[in-house]
């Protein structure tokens, strides 16, 4: 009971690695859906599940749960979002390294010694290396975001495992536990601060945080869009994390890391935010936004306590909604599976009012305009940075707010005030509408009815 | 129940009722496809709103200062917010105007607006929902939900059925609006770290430190200044107000300026009084700066809907004058030259969408000699120009006056300049008025007002009249909470 949705997601990624082998390929996406919304239920119902293994290294409480919860709901709403056949090569090894790369992130959400960890992560990001070059549409462009997204995924997995090899150092111990509990002794030294930065060098570089953040545009754009959905939303959840639970176990306020987390916040939503002002690729674009984003979390970081790291996971939740909204948006204006420029959205209110409505609450929610979840969840972010005596980083994110809408507000502007000569009607099937409620539905009750989710996270930390 | 508020006495909640009936007003219309039904079922919503916010004005008991009609219900325990609504002498005329202004708004766009009705109707009464929430709301998150809610509408009202250069208009109000917001949000949080609840009427009079006050009074005025707006945050009005459609320019001008003086009287005032009166030199200089300014850009405008703009500007300057005197006076002339402005203001945009859709052009000559073709058109427009630079009998001049006493009160040379500021008012207004009237010899083919247009301007015309030759009602309804407020500021003055 523990580790079945763990074993459900490798149950999920062996049935593709066989249908990959076969030749044929009917009912391929119905497989999929029906088999991602049963993981859906089974991390549902696991949800009370409670446990240790392997000597503590593999903890599955209220925490992992929850975050297990939410990685397949990401999951499961990639896989039904995902529908072009022609857009991605080699459709069943496709699932199967999306399965993988989930199971491992579902693995690392419960893992509390450093071995595992790295176990873990390698084992999301190699399937996500082996995802990217596999589309169809462009060629030279995904070839050179897979070469660097290896390169540096490898490196940053390198320094993270230098840092590592510290912090047993100074600890004696792979646990999380031991780790932190030492961590006081070693953090008045300016090797301790090092190690500890070092080692979360690799989180850093899933979240596209300053000054790891520089892969991400060129991934977003040079992968397919389903892959970059998925790079986009579901390692950031499990990135975060793996941060939460650091910060969970450590027992004080570490004023030396709390200076460095202000930093790069403010570095990474500032930079985010201006460059993503001047880009014209819509994925680009999302891609400097997730980099503001990554910034955005690191507030709730630094308050080291319950509150702010219910802030957090309330944030990477509605973060994970508001982006696949979006692109989702991106992935049905494209049909072909080609990039979709900023005036490709021009005409796009009168093409499909629904998919403009979903675009222009996607859009406001990431600004953080009421009454969407970007707001509420920013507003429980605010709260808890400035609580801990942050007001320096909670004005810089404000103004960054008022920079970031520049371009959110260019989305809506161009699909609604702009006219195009193709007016042709976008055509949505039954399922495509339903999703598109579901994700503004989810969206606004994120914004407007915050209370039992955050109590429910609360409880989980 | 709770010292500040009074339970709601209806056996249903009144103040949610007027807050949501236009989005059930919303709800219907997603599901029509006739135009014609859309436009009906909006107006109708916008009449049944205005019918219950009546029933409030009919209701309210004017002789105490507390918040009547209350509502509350726990939101988000985790961080202690709430649902709480409640009215005052300040917000009850407030929501008044708000639900008479929409369906006006409704009407005034029947033939003018053609493209995309329904998102059209939608935005309106997406619009008249927040507003009325942001007067209605005592908690602070609930009150900044709506008030940023309310932007979005607004956006794509300029946005998409705005003018030739909408899309720097939309995008400058969107964000220089913002802009002052998140500096108020992280007001409202420091608030909240220091009360431990983020309820309005439990921020109040609490004699914070000055320094604390000193930088919650700015992080508001940076807000609120924008919104009124003051100078030299006013630039974002002219273009928001000439790209916008009729209805868009009513909004704005009517309910939208008024949420900045409302601020000052709801949040500056009570919540930080000691940095209030320290600002308020400063605050008087910029308001008749307002005043002066706005005046004297008004007398080169050639743009119909720019010239009644800037007019706002300097009428904004009256309110905030109004209010940073600090006398009972003041305060008073404050509050009616928010509804006057609303009414008179929105009525002069209404009068220049009428000659827009008659002649497709809102310049001055273009419009002018409309004397002997338009009759009845020219009457309303007269009397609105002249209530507009407060001539006796009509509206604004009872407001002016109680400014004026005021100002005067406090410091002759500030009222020498607020003088000049109303004779500039009166020589603009005349030349537009001359102009309109008798400016062209020439034969044009221009009907006059049709029933709905006179429909729609009547209830203003009226309310001009009335509050010109008989304010008493006007001013008994709101004089208890603002003499409370005045008392309580006193004892914060030493």
């Amino acid at each position: 009971m523990t580790l079945l949705p763990e074993l459900y997601m490798l149950l999920f990624s062996i049935i593709f690695l066989f249908l990959s082998l076969g030749k044929n390929k009917i009912a391929l996406f119905t497989a999929a859906r029906g088999l991602a919304l049963l993981g859906f239920a089974v991390a549902l119902a696991c949800s009370g599940a409670r446990g240790d293994l392997f000597s503590g290294a593999y903890q599955v409480d209220f925490f992992s749960q929850v975050f297990k919860v939410l990685l397949s709901a990401g999951f499961t709403l990639i896989v039904f979002m995902f529908e072009k056949e022609n857009e991605v090569e080699n459709l069943p090894e496709f699932f199967m390294f999306l399965g993988f790369s989930t199971l491992g992130l579902m693995i690392l959400v419960s893992s509390a010694e450093l071995i595992s960890i790295v176990i873990s992560l390698e084992i999301s990001s190699f399937s996500l290396y082996a995802v990217v070059p596999l589309r169809k549409a462009q060629t030279k462009r995904q070839l050179e975001a897979a070469m660097k997204y290896l390169f540096f995924g490898a490196i940053s997995t390198g320094i993270m495992l230098y840092g590592m090899g510290y912090l047993y150092g100074m600890a004696h111990s792979t646990y999380l536990t031991d780790i932190m509990a030492k961590l006081p002794q070693f953090l008045s030294q300016p090797l301790g601060v090092l190690a500890l930065i070092l080692t979360l060098t690799a989180f850093f570089f899933k979240l596209s945080l300053f000054p790891l953040h520089f892969w991400a545009p060129d991934i977003y754009e040079g992968a397919s869009d389903a892959t970059t959905t998925f790079i986009a939303t579901i390692p950031k959840i499990a990135a975060t994390a793996l941060l939460i639970r650091l910060a969970m176990l450590a027992s004080f306020a570490p004023a030396q890391l709390a200076t460095v987390i202000i930093v790069l916040a403010a570095f990474s939503m500032t930079l985010g935010n201006l460059v993503g002002l001047v880009q014209k690729d819509v994925k680009r674009l999302l891609a400097y936004s997730g980099i503001a984003h990554a910034g955005y979390l690191m507030m709730g970081l630094l308050s080291f306590n319950q509150e702010g790291n219910a802030a957090v996971v309330y944030y990477i939740a509605v973060y994970l909604f508001m982006n696949l909204a979006l692109f989702y948006v991106v992935m049905l204006l494209s049909r072909r599976g080609e990039n979709v420029s900023i005036n490709d959205l021009s005409g796009l209110a009168r093409r499909s009012p629904l998919l403009a409505l979903t675009l222009a609450v996607a859009a406001f929610s990431l600004a953080g305009i009421p009454p969407t979840g970007g707001f509420t969840g920013k507003f429980f972010l605010f709260v808890t940075a400035f609580k801990a005596g942050h007001l320096s980083i909670v004005i810089i994110a404000a103004v960054n707010t008022v920079i970031s809408i520049f371009y959110y507000l260019n989305l809506v502007r161009i699909s609604y005030s702009r006219e195009s000569e193709d007016l042709q009607p976008l055509y949505m099937a039954f399922h495509e509408k339903v999703l598109c409620y579901l994700f503004n539905i989810i969206i606004i009750y994120l914004g407007l009815l915050p209370f039992g989710l955050i109590d429910l996270f609360r409880r989980a930390m | 129940m709770s010292p500040y508020l009074i339970m709601n006495p209806f056996g249903f909640p009144i103040l949610s009722t007027v807050i949501f009936l236009p989005l059930v007003g919303v709800l219907f219309i997603l599901f029509l496809r006739d135009d014609n039904n859309i436009k009906i079922t909006a107006f109708v919503a916008g009449i049944l709103t205005l019918l219950f916010s009546l029933v409030l004005f009919f209701n309210f008991d004017a002789g105490t200062p507390l918040f009547q009609f209350g509502e509350r219900l726990p939101w988000i325990p985790a961080y202690n917010i709430g649902y709480v609504l409640g009215v005052d002498g300040i917000s009850i005329m407030l929501i008044v105007l708000t639900a008479m202004i929409s369906p006006i708004c409704v009407l005034c766009s029947w033939k003018a607006i053609e493209k995309r009705v329904k998102e059209f109707m939608i935005c309106i009464l997406l619009m008249e929902a927040a507003m009325i929430g942001v007067f209605c709301s005592l908690d602070f998150i609930l009150f900044y939900i709506f008030w940023e809610a309310m932007l979005i509408p607004m956006y794509l009202l300029i946005a998409v059925w705005g003018g030739p250069q909408k899309d720097y208009a939309s995008l400058k109000f969107f964000i220089y609006t913002l802009f002052g917001s998140v500096f108020l949000l992280v007001a409202i949080i420091a608030l909240y770290l220091v009360n431990g609840a983020f309820s309005i009427p439990e921020a109040m009079f609490k004699g914070y430190s000055f320094q604390f006050q000193f930088w919650v009074f700015l992080a508001f005025a940076i807000a609120f200044a924008i919104k009124v707006p003051m100078f030299p945050f006013h630039t974002w009005l002219p273009a928001a107000h000439t790209e916008a459609p009729t209805a868009g320019s009513v909004f704005l001008a009517s309910i939208l300026l008024k949420m900045g003086t409302y601020g000052f009287m709801r949040f500056c005032l009570p919540i930080v009084p000691q940095a209030s009166f320290y600002f308020a030199p400063f605050m008087i200089v910029l308001s008749v700066i307002a005043i002066i300014y706005g005046g004297f850009v008004c007398l080169s405008q050639t743009d119909m809907k720019k010239l009644i703009a800037y007019s706002s500007v300097a009428h904004m300057g009256f309110v905030t004058l109004g209010i940073f005197t600090f006398t009972m006076y003041g305060f008073v002339g404050a509050m009616l030259q928010m509804l006057n402005h609303g009414v008179t203001t929105g009525a002069l945009f209404l009068m220049v969408g009428i000659i827009y859709e008659r002649t497709h052009s809102r310049q001055i000559y273009d419009n002018a000699g409309l004397g002997k073709f338009m009759p009845v058109y020219v009457g309303f427009f007269g009397m609105f120009a002249v209530s507009s630079f407060a001539f006796p009998g009509t509206n604004s001049f009872v407001g002016e006056l109680y400014v004026l006493i005021s100002t005067f009160s406090r410091s002759k040379i500030t009222g020498f300049f607020a003088v000049v500021g109303a004779v500039v008012a009166a020589a603009y207004m005349l030349r537009l008025l001359k102009q309109i009237v008798w400016g062209r010899e020439d034969k044009r083919d221009l009907t006059d007002l049709n029933v709905r247009e006179f429909v729609y301007l009547t209830p203003l015309a009226v309310f001009v009249l009335w509050v010109g030759l008989f304010p008493s009602p006007f001013v008994r309804i709101m004089e208890n909470t603002l003499v409370h407020l005045f008392m309580q500021l006193d004892k914060f003055s030493h």
